[in-house]
């Protein structure tokens, strides 16, 4: 994990201190960590001039960032109404038993966090869900666990 | 360059307005009211609360006539048939997502969403309920200010008065949908945020999701117990505003009657906090010229200059938060209220022979941040608290019809002594740039022995609304011992409402601009315009009440500080003279610095 002064001052030096650097900033301090921290909204109000709470309110706003610390990898499996009628819920019942644990919470080791998210516009192709940044779309019971298997392997 | 003038028609009436302007204003401009939620003249548009939906002839959807702008042959219906359905059903969406116990409500009565719902008559729950109450927690952590999530339409008001009028943004939008709230940072209690407890949030809140902590049945139980005596101070801004709230129209002066309504409800003597502004001018007075002697002739180059004024707690701790190295640019005066607070457990116990631990100090006050200001834990100085319970002029009116008050039927009184004498100087203290003048009256009369140099004791360039004002007076033929400011132009500059005086304290901190004396009023329009007024307080209402305030000025008989006898009585008899040491002991505080997030 980077200091998160150092991450705001490299997104600062590209995108300005104006509020539309906000954004970017915390993007950058999300793929450090997986979360944002108090501490880190404090930072970022500090260095653009704007409230904690508007911060906060942004942060908050997108689901991808997120507040609390999360798993190594976060899975997302899509709760929209295409991948619900094509099965998400089987799909996250079977996540929930290869790693033991509820919708919502991280595995013991901090390796893994199972969500749910919204359209990530594969409707076609459902059901869907991401591992951090990468899709995997028209799964089955056993193709999902398959790759969340290969993923405990790493 | 002219701007356009647009023909448009609403419900078949023509009409012509400026380009640019909205169909809600087109519609105010042929006195049809297009009911409104989110929309408020002092914030920006939002149009997201959608009553004011209106019909376009020829349009398919419906659109919000508070953010559309008008067009050329427009054809708009206000209140057909489809427009009231679909105002209906809003107004039944918006209550399916609020805690509808009405008569539980705090705003039961003076309630916008409550009224709208009585207007279209809502009868059925055609929505299910979306409010869970046991999800919600009521934030009850502030003197000033309660949240309640569960009456929130999430309209945004707050948010924009937060941001836009007060440059504070305590509260923001957080989560969206269905989660959608107004939050603090974090979520943290309202106590803990950089919330100044101005109280603009909770006059422009449409339900009673924000509303001041009142006080009410605590000072009725003082009233009702023997064994206390209980003074009441009221602010010079409550008597230009609280008839507004008791079937009046605004810019009404109900000083009189107001006394009368306090005796009647058994407060055992009814004062004047504008005795303490007084006091205040002759402190804040000495202080400045003092600071200007300690600049000019002893040449301290860190005496801090410009002196800004410190009776708005708002501002108060605005400043603690947001400049605190500018902290010791304060006045260390306290208050008109807690000099007030400080003095009735002190000096008028004494005058009456009474123990200050009988005595139940009240305040009304058009303000909210002064609950939290007299809940300071500096102060204490009388050795108790100062001031017990503070109620804004919304809480008065209640109490005042509580008691059974025809208010407008009573007949005028005047205020008990001591500590009941006024003079004009602190009755402008309601407006913003009224400490700046009646500072100004009292200062240029002590260092030239002549009074000020504008008609009738006016000092028109101070007054007004714009965001800063800025004044020179030059000071010629000063008295011998006033000697080091023979020729010296002092300069003043005054801002109300915090977005104003954030820019003006940015300018200050760079050494853009240099002041020798600055007054700043944390609400638009100074107390008058504060937190704690009547619902609705807006641009015309607040004009009517400065109007209201620079009348009652004009006809008192005293119009200067340093006339006030009950003033030069307490120095003579109690305070030595302005600045003595008695008078740091009780008149004057100290600031904290806070946390900037």
């Amino acid at each position: 994990m980077r200091d998160v002064n150092v991450i705001i001052k490299e997104k600062i030096e590209k995108f300005g201190k104006e509020r539309q650097a906000l954004m970017p900033i915390l993007q950058g301090i999300v793929g450090d960590k997986n979360y944002i921290t108090e501490n880190d909204m404090v930072r970022v109000a500090e260095a653009l001039d704007l409230s904690a709470a508007e911060v906060y309110g942004t942060t908050t706003f997108y689901t991808f960032f997120d507040v609390v610390p999360r798993g190594k990898y976060v899975i997302r499996v899509c709760k929209t109404i295409s991948c619900h009628l094509s099965g998400k819920d089987e799909i996250i019942e079977a996540l929930e038993k290869v790693l033991n644990v509820k919708l919502g919470e991280t595995t013991e080791d901090k390796k893994f966090t199972l969500l749910q998210a919204n359209c990530m516009g594969w409707c076609h192709r459902g059901p869907v869900m991401l591992i951090n940044d990468e899709v995997f779309p028209e799964l089955t019971i056993e193709k999902a666990i398959a790759i969340v298997e290969e993923y405990i392997a790493k | 360059m002219a701007k356009y003038e647009v023909n448009l028609k609403i419900n078949d009436i023509p009409v012509s307005v400026e380009e640019g302007a909205t169909i809600l204003g087109a519609a105010q401009k042929l006195n049809f009211r297009v009911p409104t939620l989110c929309h408020h003249s002092d914030l920006c548009l939002a149009g997201n609360c959608r009553v004011c939906v209106v019909e376009q002839k020829g349009a398919r959807a419906l659109i919000a006539a508070c953010t559309t702008p008008v067009s050329e042959g427009m054809e708009i219906f206000t209140n057909s048939v489809k427009v009231r359905t679909a105002r209906k059903h809003i107004i039944e969406l918006l209550l399916s997502e609020h805690n509808s116990e009405c008569t539980n409500c705090y705003k039961n009565g003076k309630c916008e969403l409550q009224s709208l719902a009585n207007e279209y008559r809502v009868n059925e729950n055609n929505f299910l309920k979306l409010v869970n109450f046991k999800d919600y927690q009521v934030d009850r952590s502030s003197p000033s200010i309660i949240k309640d999530d569960s009456k929130c339409i999430r309209c945004q008001r707050c948010v924009r008065t937060c941001a836009s009028l007060q440059y504070v943004s305590a509260l923001a939008v957080a989560y969206k949908g269905d989660k959608q709230k107004i939050s603090t940072f974090f979520e943290k209690s309202m106590n803990s945020v950089v919330c100044t407890n101005c109280g603009q949030c909770v006059n422009r809140c449409p339900t009673g999701a924000l509303v001041e902590k009142n006080y009410i049945d605590l000072v009725w139980d003082a009233i009702n117990d023997p064994n206390k005596h209980v003074v009441v101070q009221t602010a010079p801004a409550v008597r230009v505003g609280l008839g507004e709230d008791l079937g009046l129209a605004p810019g009404n002066r109900v000083t009189g009657k107001m006394v009368a309504a306090l005796k009647r409800m058994g407060f055992d003597s009814v004062l004047d906090t504008d005795f303490t502004a007084d006091l205040t001018i002759m402190e804040e007075g000495t202080e400045l010229l003092t600071r200007l002697q300690k600049a000019l002739v002893e040449k301290e180059e860190n005496t801090a200059l410009p002196l800004m004024t410190s009776c708005s707690p708002g501002w108060i701790k605005f400043i603690e938060h947001k400049f605190p190295s500018l902290l010791p640019h304060l006045s260390t005066c306290k208050s008109p209220q807690q000099m007030f607070g400080a003095l009735a457990k002190t000096f008028y116990a004494q005058k009456k022979g009474l123990k200050a631990e009988n005595i139940v100090s009240v305040s009304i006050m058009p303000c909210t941040a002064k609950k939290y200001e007299a809940d300071r834990p500096e102060m204490r100085d009388s050795g108790f608290k100062d001031v017990d319970y503070v109620l804004t002029t919304r809480e008065l009116a209640m109490m005042i019809r509580q008691a059974g008050i025809e208010f407008t039927e009573l007949n005028e009184e005047n205020y008990d002594s001591i500590m009941g004498t006024s003079t004009g100087a602190a009755v402008i203290f309601g407006a913003t740039g009224g400490v700046m003048e009646a500072a100004l009256r009292t200062a240029y009369e002590l260092v030239t022995g002549r009074e000020v140099p504008f008609k009738n004791l006016d000092i028109v360039p101070v007054r007004g609304f714009e965001g800063i004002k800025e004044a020179k007076i030059l000071l010629q033929n000063v008295k011998p011992e006033w000697g080091f400011l023979e020729g010296a132009e002092l300069s003043v500059a005054i801002a109300h409402s915090l977005s104003h005086a954030n820019k003006l304290m940015t300018a200050i901190q760079n050494k853009e601009v240099s002041y020798h004396f600055v007054e700043v009023m944390a609400c638009p329009g100074g107390c008058l315009g504060g937190g704690g007024q009547p619902i609705p307080t807006n641009e015309k209402i607040r004009r009517k009440r400065m109007a209201a305030i620079y009348e009652e000025d004009t006809h008192l008989d005293l119009r200067k500080s340093h006339d006030n006898p009950e003033v030069v009585a307490i120095y003579e008899e109690f305070l030595g003279k302005p600045n003595s040491h008695k008078a740091h002991e009780l008149l004057h505080t100290h600031y904290t610095k806070r946390n900037k997030y």
